[in-house]
């Protein structure tokens, strides 16, 4: 039987109060780091996304702005500049060479190039991104809607997220745990407003903002919208990737359900 | 809503003043309003400025709190409101917190959930005690008004409304009716207050500045000005609840913290000792 009696619940958090006078840390930050304390906190995520689901729908759209909500001052956040050599060769020949990789768990892997995103069923909105430190700012993005690319790759049905590699590093490690990555799931990946944003403010996406292409995920918080996206895969399950949390932002604590 | 039960023991008369399910959804609350303060304050450590409408505007914040080096190389802690600025070095801005130095830090460590910087950690902290702060507000609330509560003791009436000098008076010089087992009208307001007014505009508040829901219930954000207008509002009405707590205490104290705080944990209040 894997299910704990309830009392056991009760006396892992008086364990874990009780735990709390030791050196170093202060009582509230010795319950703060327990692994045991923090797994009950995470129960509330697992309610949030369940209930935000069923009560706001699946396909319910952000709002859309008019052209004059547009924010003169949308901060970039993370990385600004990815400096590994790749990249920036990128950037000096206006990814000329740069593919998209979508592959994983498809019928058909793709491997498109700018131009043939540009040509992809595209959508453009103004919309409002909203970071997890608690700003918000308003732009605008063009960009090919991921659904219509996902039933060209032909999506498995085993699969059901669909990851994101990126080409900035936030962290240097030797076994490449430090480079953003993202995870989402198949609904929110053909929402009408997930996009591979290539635009932004009637410009070729900027390099602080993510180029060549970031993915706009609208009604999630904005280290879900993972910038420079090098190659796109559809999985089952994110738990070999990284630390296994879904998302370089999820491994260090975030939660992967970013809809609050 | 039924009299109150009274007994009487030994010359002393009290009345059951709190149901069980008041006094624990109390104690729930409570715990849920202090942890939601404290995590909320690491949540708000990420980005202390304050703005008003759906953006920021990141040059001109309606508020904001932040640290600037001074020509010695010290930190000045600094707060800034409506272009006006306060040194609040050691509490706001910059605070030892636990260190050796002065450091950037919005909060202090100790007015922080958890001490150190994390806003993972707060997030998660702050969503679990919102869950129970709405679950525990909910039973409170549908006990309230089924048992009538809020009709028979919380709701002022008229002529409660036209005591409302005299019992400001009665306040002000610290003297308390000790004989009435239901609440005065100045109570009467703060609770009705922080329970239908501060408490839900909290929830409120908080529910527009998740993008998910803001999709589904703009309107939401529009009748509070906005998403950043909404996190503004939602420290505001914090900071409200943060006031009432410190007043709520200040009249325990007060008015007999044994007899007060006896009622809220037995349920039990004394209203009259006959002398012998």
């Amino acid at each position: 039987m894997s299910a704990k009696p309830p009392i056991a619940t009760r006396r892992g958090l008086l364990g874990a109060a009780l735990g709390a006078t030791g050196a170093g840390l202060t009582g509230c930050d010795r319950i703060a780091t327990s692994p045991a304390v923090n797994q009950r906190l995470n129960a509330a995520e697992g309610l949030t996304f369940h209930v935000q689901r069923l009560l706001l729908g699946r396909d319910a759209l952000a709002r859309e702005y008019p052209p004059s909500a547009i924010s003169p001052d949308f901060r970039a956040n993370g990385t600004v500049n990815p400096d590994s050599e790749d990249y920036q060769q990128h950037v000096a020949s206006g990814f000329k060479d740069w593919r998209l990789e979508i592959g994983g768990l498809v019928e058909r892997p793709l491997q498109l190039s700018l131009d043939d995103l540009r040509q992809a069923p595209a959508r453009t909105q103004i919309t409002r991104h909203d970071c997890v430190e608690g700003w918000s700012s308003i732009g605008k993005w063009r960009g090919a809607r991921l659904g219509p690319l996902l039933d060209r790759a032909g999506v498995k049905p085993e699969a059901r997220y669909v990851a994101f590699f990126c080409a900035d590093t936030l962290e240097l490690t030797l076994d490449g745990t430090g480079d953003y990555y993202e995870t989402i799931d198949l609904a929110d990946a053909r929402h009408p407003q997930t996009l591979l944003a290539y635009e932004m403010n009637d410009r070729p996406l900027p390099v602080a903002h993510g180029a060549p292409i970031r993915l706009r995920l609208e009604r999630q918080l904005g280290y879900k919208m993972a910038k420079y996206v090098m190659r796109i895969a559809l999985i089952d399950s994110f738990a070999d990737l990284g630390q296994g949390k879904g998302g370089y932002w999820e491994d260090r604590g975030y939660q992967w359900y970013a809809g609050i | 809503m039924k009299p109150f039960r009274e007994r009487t023991r030994r010359g002393t008369t009290a009345v059951y003043r709190h149901p069980l399910l008041v006094r624990a959804t109390h104690w729930v609350n409570a715990l849920c309003l202090l942890v939601l303060l404290l995590s909320g304050l690491q949540i708000l450590n990420a980005h202390p400025a304050f703005y008003w409408g759906e953006v920021a505007r990141f040059a001109h914040p309606v508020a904001a709190i932040d640290a600037v080096p001074r020509p010695d190389g010290e930190l000045r802690g600094r707060v800034t409101v409506a272009g006006a600025s306060f040194d609040t070095t050691g509490v706001l801005g910059a605070s030892k917190s636990g260190g050796e130095q002065l450091q950037a830090r919005a909060f202090p460590s100790w007015l922080t959930l958890p001490g150190y910087p994390d806003l993972g950690a707060g997030r998660r902290w702050h969503f679990f005690f919102a869950w129970a702060l709405v679950i525990n507000g909910l039973v409170y609330a549908a006990y309230a008004l089924a048992s009538g509560r809020v009709t028979g003791l919380l709701w002022p009436s008229l002529a409660d409304l036209r005591r409302f000098g005299g019992a400001l008076w009665d306040h002000l010089r610290l003297r308390f009716a000790h004989d009435d087992p239901g609440y005065n009208v100045l109570q009467k307001l703060a609770y009705v207050a922080v329970i239908f007014g501060l408490l839900p505009l909290m929830v409120a508040t908080g529910l527009v500045m998740s993008p998910a829901v803001y999709a589904r219930l703009p309107i939401l954000g529009d009748l509070l000005g906005g998403r950043q207008s909404a996190r503004t509002l939602h420290f505001l009405a914090a900071s409200g609840l943060v006031s009432f707590v410190a007043v709520h205490l200040a009249m325990v104290v007060a008015a007999g913290p044994v007899n007060e705080l006896r009622s809220m944990i037995t349920g039990w209040f004394v209203i009259r000792r006959e002398k012998p």
